[in-house]
């Protein structure tokens, strides 16, 4: 999965683009992995496979989120919607599946449409009424923040009489692995390849790294905008799915703030603010030295406070290094 | 490009031994090797919960244990505190002290904590649960006793009042607006007390909510408003309304209940003691490690607090702006 052939690094200067890309990448995951093992040395709680999967867990709904928005900030876009937007989808689970009594197999593809849909409405807002990204999502942020609370009359809706929906999240169809975390593995594989092998993926970065050559080569950039927020949409669906299913219930007030974190992680894992640049494995990466960070230091009993500021000072040394990597490619 | 990334983690790694050096003073409390207790809170940043936490850490270097606490940005993110759960109970401490946002989403976990032997005290709210040992909150019945005292006292336990209750399905509504209206029923002959209207703590609901009692009922003598939302609403509609001479109490505090103390326009409100349910929490907790028996509530200092006494330490220290 760690691509190699992404136009941004042919652009860049044919095969030694495409080396530095792969670099990044292993350096990326070599941060990683030193933070982990730094984690394990200073602290006798933090090494365990029970703590590795704590960790796993707790990236799901970000990494669900940010492996989404990869798409959009690949394409030059961004995405502000997806936190409130979750919200929304998580209680629209609630509304199909325990206030319409709809089963699982349809309840759960209908919310993640619907979070297709909200992407779909994000992208005509973007591609054909030609509003800024940043304010199109904003709007739809509030939109869907608001709708969340209305439709659930502002009380989480509670799935504790659908059997099965908890599941989703806790259950185990491999032994030792949550479904959650399998799920997040398998939609990153999945994410990985249509960036790096489908249409709309090379379309995502051509857009990404100029938009106005892209549309003079014949494709119709307004189409496959709109095909990339309503694509990025799903995964909002999801992580409605996987939230909800994970706490039990749809909390409607919730979601503020993890397009933030999610952003974070997507910059973390090198994608560049900018488009045209980056990858689903750097974002997984990225999500999960955030997780790490936020159970080690938790674990080393740092004040909430300094947790903060560490995270900070994360995002500003890799945006750093992003910056320093793009002068010399 | 190797270099300057390199350069990046080793700087990041540095930052972050330097802050596990420090880190030792997170866990607070008199140091050394006294018992862990982890402290998972509503919320963090809010005043209320920084006074918990120094109650907290006051009586945990009082009595040689150990804290840490943690909360999550706002009382929505459930997500975040379970995972700030799953987090504290992988330091294996020696005692939890948790206010659960939802408790059906934290059972997992609870239920983890009990199969680690780690005791569980509830604070603030009741966890929907047997496995808490104990559970420290205020007695919001007692506590709005005590405002229905006061309101009687100023109208000379005469007349008509008013209730503006925060909502009639959460526990703290319903206790709030039982304990105000039982102590009138066995108390207060003289005084009638007119339906509890509900105005979701809401400022600008409440205030409609007000106003509309006071068109409706012109003799009214006082107003009781059950948490800081509804008292705020309370006293904006009366002040919209253009009526003086009202008796008003109110509960909780913030900085428009504050004010409206001091000038005079509310007679006085409830507030609870944030830095006691942090004290009597460690001190619960403590209890628990050592196998001690509790009983199954502790309840919290409330005050009564009005322009006299306002600036009194001890109220001061359980006020927030």
């Amino acid at each position: 999965m760690t691509t190699v052939k992404t136009p941004a690094g042919e652009q860049a200067g044919g095969l030694t683009g495409a080396v530095k890309s792969r670099l990044q990448q292993l350096l990326a995951f070599a941060s990683l992995v030193v933070i982990y093992a730094f984690f394990s040395i200073v602290s006798p709680f933090f090494f365990s496979y029970g703590n590795f999967i704590a960790i796993l867990f707790s990236t799901v709904v970000i990494g669900t989120l940010a492996i989404g928005t990869t798409f959009v900030i690949i394409s030059a876009g961004i995405d502000l919607s997806i936190g409130t937007g979750m919200a929304l989808c998580a209680v629209m689970s609630g509304v199909f599946i325990v206030n319409l009594h709809l089963p699982l197999a349809l309840g759960v593809p209908l919310t993640i449409l619907f979070g297709g849909f909200m992407g779909l409405v994000n992208g005509v807002n973007v591609a054909v009424l030609r509003i800024p990204p940043f304010i199109a999502t904003l709007a739809m942020m509030l939109a869907a923040g608001g709708l969340a609370l209305v439709l659930s009359h502002s009380t989480p809706i509670y799935f504790t009489d659908i059997a099965g929906y908890t599941d989703l999240s806790s259950g185990f169809l491999i032994p030792n692995l949550p479904n959650a975390v399998l799920i997040l593995l398998v939609i990153a594989i999945i994410a990985g390849v249509l960036l790096t092998k489908s249409v709309l993926g090379r379309y995502t970065y051509s857009i990404g790294s100029n938009e106005e050559v892209t549309a003079l080569s014949g494709i119709d950039v307004r189409r496959w905008k709109l095909g990339i927020y309503a694509f990025a949409g799903l995964f909002t669906g999801l992580a409605g799915v996987m939230i909800s299913a994970r706490l039990g219930s749809a909390q409607p007030a919730t979601g503020m703030g993890y397009e933030l974190q999610a952003i974070a992680a997507v910059v973390i894992g090198g994608t560049s603010l900018s488009g045209g640049k980056g990858s689903i494995i750097g974002t997984l990466i990225g999500a999960l030295i955030i997780s790490v960070l936020n159970n080690g230091l938790q674990i080393m009993s740092i004040p909430q406070e300094w947790q903060n500021v560490i995270l900070g000072a994360v995002i500003l040394v890799a945006v750093y290094t992003d910056r320093i990597r793009k002068k010399e490619a | 490009m190797k270099i300057p990334k390199i350069t990046a983690t080793l700087a990041a790694a540095a930052l972050a031994v330097s802050l596990a050096a420090c880190g030792q003073g997170g866990t607070s409390g008199a140091g050394g090797n006294g018992p862990l207790i982890a402290i998972v809170s509503k919320g963090f940043q809010h005043q209320f919960w920084q006074s918990v936490k120094k109650g907290a850490e006051d009586e945990a270097s009082a009595k040689g244990a150990r804290i840490t606490f943690v909360g999550p940005a706002t009382e929505q993110d459930v997500e975040q505190q379970v995972n700030m759960l799953t987090n504290e109970l992988a330091k294996s401490p020696q005692a939890l002290g948790f206010a659960a946002l939802d408790s059906r989403a934290a059972a997992p976990l609870l239920q983890q904590a009990k199969a680690q032997n780690i005791p569980v005290i509830a604070f603030d709210s009741g966890v929907d649960s047997d496995i808490p040992a104990t559970t420290v909150a205020t007695d919001n019945k007692a506590a709005a006793a005590d405002a229905a005292k006061h309101l009687a006292d100023q109208i000379g336990g005469q007349g008509k009042v008013a209730m503006v209750v925060h909502d009639q399905t959460s526990l703290s509504g319903k206790d709030r607006r039982d304990g105000f209206l039982d102590w009138m029923k066995q108390n207060a002959p003289g005084i009638t007390v007119l339906p509890p209207q509900y105005g979701g703590g809401d400022q600008l609901q409440s205030a409609n909510i007000t106003k509309s009692i006071l068109q409706a009922n012109p003799d009214l003598k006082g107003i009781y408003g059950s948490n800081e939302g509804s008292a705020i609403g309370v006293i904006k509609g009366v002040q919209e309304a253009g009526k003086t001479g009202l008796t008003i109490a109110g509960f909780d505090s913030g900085k428009a209940q504050i004010d409206a103390i001091n000038s005079g326009v509310e007679s006085g409100a409830i507030t609870q003691d944030p830095v006691d349910i942090g004290r009597q929490l460690v001190d619960a907790a403590l209890k628990a490690i050592n196998h001690e028996q509790l009983p199954k509530r502790i309840d919290t200092a409330y005050y009564w607090y009005d322009k006299s006494n306002i600036t009194d330490p001890k109220i001061q220290a359980a006020l927030y702006q």
